[in-house]
């Protein structure tokens, strides 16, 4: 198997007393579907947010590319060229489409901000990514539907030519059409060479488009294989139990229950 | 859905029909953009407009009331009192757009004054230095309520009101008890007493529309040639016609002889004038122009957002105090031309209220995200004319005080029941 572009080993994260993350190992491969699944309150938000450099760790390595590197903040993760949708959006309500597709890393001839540009670069991406009607992209998002701002998240993540893009539940807030375009997209961005990681409750989506699923149990993986070796039961006995036959954490684990 | 497709749309660009394709370059017509802003102040995206319509029920109210508020010598008289507190508004802008308030703005600029009416009158500074020194003053006390707020995680609410109290007792400690100190400098008090000769006056203000025009008829020129969104032509050209309405205007009324003797004539525009409106300008390009303006309207918009996007969410709020206290104490230099000294008392009292009322009448949020530096000129201007108007309407202190904090409350309502209206209809 390809070597994998990034690479979390034995990461563990606590808020105070509460121990969400147990020495979780995961894996984004390039061309690769990566399914995070789990049940809620897995910690699947919290390891995306490790990855993304919000939260740092309290023990483990993180690789990119095969070697470690140190990250100290989102500045430092996109730079690398990962890019993050995170399940509330985190777009600013005040700002239009464009503002916030560019935010943090607006495009400038100094000391000025190239509107024009980023105007330009901004409709393009959309353009690509084809969801809904918008009136503008000069809209404040706060005039956006939950569909409508889930596109700008997205495009927001897709508009810098990054190798990994990690997508929390982006398609909870949708209809059966706009997830169908975002599935669609997943798929296209991993035919590209990108490593995708794609969190999602649903399985039919996640294996129409996974190539890897990983389960997380109370913050441990309890499996990471690959798609075609697993059943759909399989995987929800992984995420409600950690375990499944041939698969899962082993027997009665000593802190499973907490 | 049928839409009218802009002409110039790249073949190369393939727009599936339930995308962007819809996405218009083009606001249309005139009417249709009247249309779009009359729906947006519906909206409860007012901006400006209720303090711009108090104006002018202000201006009615003391011209029929009063015999002396419409003469041209009262007019300019007003136009040098609200300088300082446009100013001052300008500088609460930063510390409103990111959520915060600076309840000890009005005692900054005071302080800054003092040190800057020190340095001149007691260490015989020349006044580049001096008023340099008041803006650094300031710059620290805005870096200290900064470090607090954004740090330490103290509500901005009780630091600045701690800096209210205690730049008080500074300021007494400067000046002392009783004490004041004069601020005569030719050059500073100048800016209050004296008028940009006439020509010069004229020059200036053909240039500021000329440029103005030109640099709109350029940006539009280059998003029609770049197929971006831009406002209808007519539009561009109202904006253009507004501008150079105003300006000329005003450049005329000030450039008639306004005094009584005519052996002394007064003419010209306030030196206080282009001294606001440079300022206006910085604080315009600042905000609406640059990557850290930006930043600003982010953090008070969805701070965590912005911390995601990799901003430092940190820096900014603390230059946001620091941006506003060095702005204060330039607000206290322009006062303290005005009245002549610096008295332990400046910039208490009712600057206070001035600070944060003037920003909040002319449109910018109390709740953070909204606001531009013209809205703390639009309700400097508001705050000053009750200020000027009242006296001669009624001249009891209580009143000025009532009606102050009237005005204040009343605004507040307009900014809290449009934020009530934006979340329900999303504009
Ligand atoms: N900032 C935080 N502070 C304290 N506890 C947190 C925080 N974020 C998440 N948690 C806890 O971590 C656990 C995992 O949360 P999360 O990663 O959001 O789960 P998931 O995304 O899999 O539903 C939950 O029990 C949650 O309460
Ligand atoms: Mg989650």
């Amino acid at each position: 198997m390809t070597e994998p572009l990034l690479e979390l080993r034995g990461v563990n994260k606590s808020f105070g007393v509460v121990h969400v993350l147990h020495d979780v190992d995961f894996a984004v491969y390039p061309g690769q579907v990566t399914a995070l699944v789990g049940d809620n309150g897995a910690g699947k938000s919290t390891l995306v947010k490790v990855i993304a450099g919000i939260y740092g760790r309290d023990s483990g390595d993180y690789l990119f590319e095969g070697k470690p590197v140190n990250v100290h903040g989102p500045r430092d993760v996109a730079g690398l060229g990962i890019e993050v949708v995170y399940q509330d959006l985190a777009l600013c309500d005040n700002l239009d489409i464009v503002q916030n597709m560019f935010l943090g890393r607006e495009l400038r001839r100094w000391p000025v901000l190239d509107e024009a540009q980023m105007e330009a670069k901004a409709r393009e991406t959309l353009a690509s990514l084809s969801v809904r009607t918008v009136k503008s992209v000069r809209q404040p998002v706060a005039s956006l539907s939950g569909g409508q701002r889930q596109t700008v998240a997205i495009a927001k993540a897709v508009l810098w030519n990054s190798k990994i893009v990690l997508l929390d539940e982006p398609t909870a807030a949708l209809g059966v059409a706009q997830t169908r375009q975002v599935l669609d997209l997943v798929r296209r961005l991993a035919d590209r060479g990108l490593g995708v990681v794609l969190i999602s409750h649903n399985m039919t989506d996640v294996f129409e488009v996974a190539d890897r699923i990983t389960a997380l149990y109370l913050g441990r993986v309890a499996a990471d294989v690959p798609a075609s070796e697993v059943s759909h039961r399989e995987v929800v006995e992984l995420i409600t139990a950690g375990r499944s036959e041939s698969h899962g954490i082993a027997e009665s684990p000593t802190s499973a229950t907490i | 859905m049928t839409t009218e497709t802009p002409e110039t749309r790249p073949a190369s660009a393939t727009y599936a029909d339930a995308d962007f394709a819809q996405d218009s370059h083009r606001a249309g017509t005139l009417r249709e953009a009247a249309r779009d802003y009359l729906n947006r102040v519906r909206g409860g995206d007012m901006g400006s407009l209720p303090a711009l319509l108090g104006l002018l029920v202000l201006f009615v109210i003391f011209g029929l009331t009063t015999d002396s508020f419409f003469t041209n010598l009262n007019l300019a008289n007003l136009t040098v009192q609200a300088a300082p507190i446009c100013v001052l508004a300008m500088a609460l802008v930063p510390v409103l757009l990111i959520g915060e308030i600076d309840l000890s703005a009005g005692v900054a600029s005071g302080t800054g004054a003092a040190i800057t009416a020190l340095a001149i009158v007691d260490h015989g500074q020349p006044w580049p230095v001096a008023v340099v020194a008041g803006i650094a003053c300031g710059a620290v006390i805005g870096l200290a309520i900064g470090a607090m707020v954004a740090r330490l995680g103290i509500p901005s609410f009780v630091v600045t009101l701690s800096f209210f109290l205690a730049l008080q007792g500074v300021m007494l400690r400067l000046i002392g008890q009783g004490g004041s100190v004069r601020f005569n400098h030719e050059v500073l008090r100048g800016l209050a007493i004296k008028n940009v000769p006439v020509t010069l006056g004229w020059i200036c203000a053909v240039a500021i529309v000329a440029a103005y025009a030109a640099l709109a008829l350029f940006t539009y020129r280059r998003q029609v040639a770049r197929d971006l969104a831009r406002p209808p032509f007519g539009l561009v050209v109202l904006r253009i016609a507004v501008l150079a309405v105003v300006v000329l205007g005003l450049t005329a009324y000030f450039n008639v002889n306004r005094s009584r003797n005519p052996f002394f004539p007064i003419e010209g525009v306030p030196y206080m004038v282009p001294v606001v409106v440079v300022i206006l300008l910085l604080m315009t390009f600042l905000l609406s122009r640059t990557a850290f303006g930006r930043h600003l309207y982010a953090v008070g918009g969805n701070r965590e957002a912005a911390r995601r996007a990799g901003i430092n969410v940190l820096y900014m709020r603390i230059m946001a105090f620091v941006l506003c206290s060095s702005l204060a104490a330039v607000a206290g230099i322009l006062q303290a031309a005005y009245s002549g000294k610096v008295s332990p008392g400046s910039g208490g009292g009712n600057v206070l209220l001035y600070a944060v009322g003037a920003a909040v009448i002319g449109g910018t949020s109390l709740f953070g995200g909204r606001g531009r530096a013209i809205d703390g000129v639009i309700g400097g201007v508001v705050l000053a004319t009750v200020d000027n108007g009242l006296p001669l309407l009624i001249d009891k202190s209580y009143a000025n005080y009532l009606v102050t904090g009237g005005v204040l409350l009343l605004a507040a309502s307009v900014d809290a029941i449009s934020r009530r209206r934006r979340s329900a209809t999303g504009v």
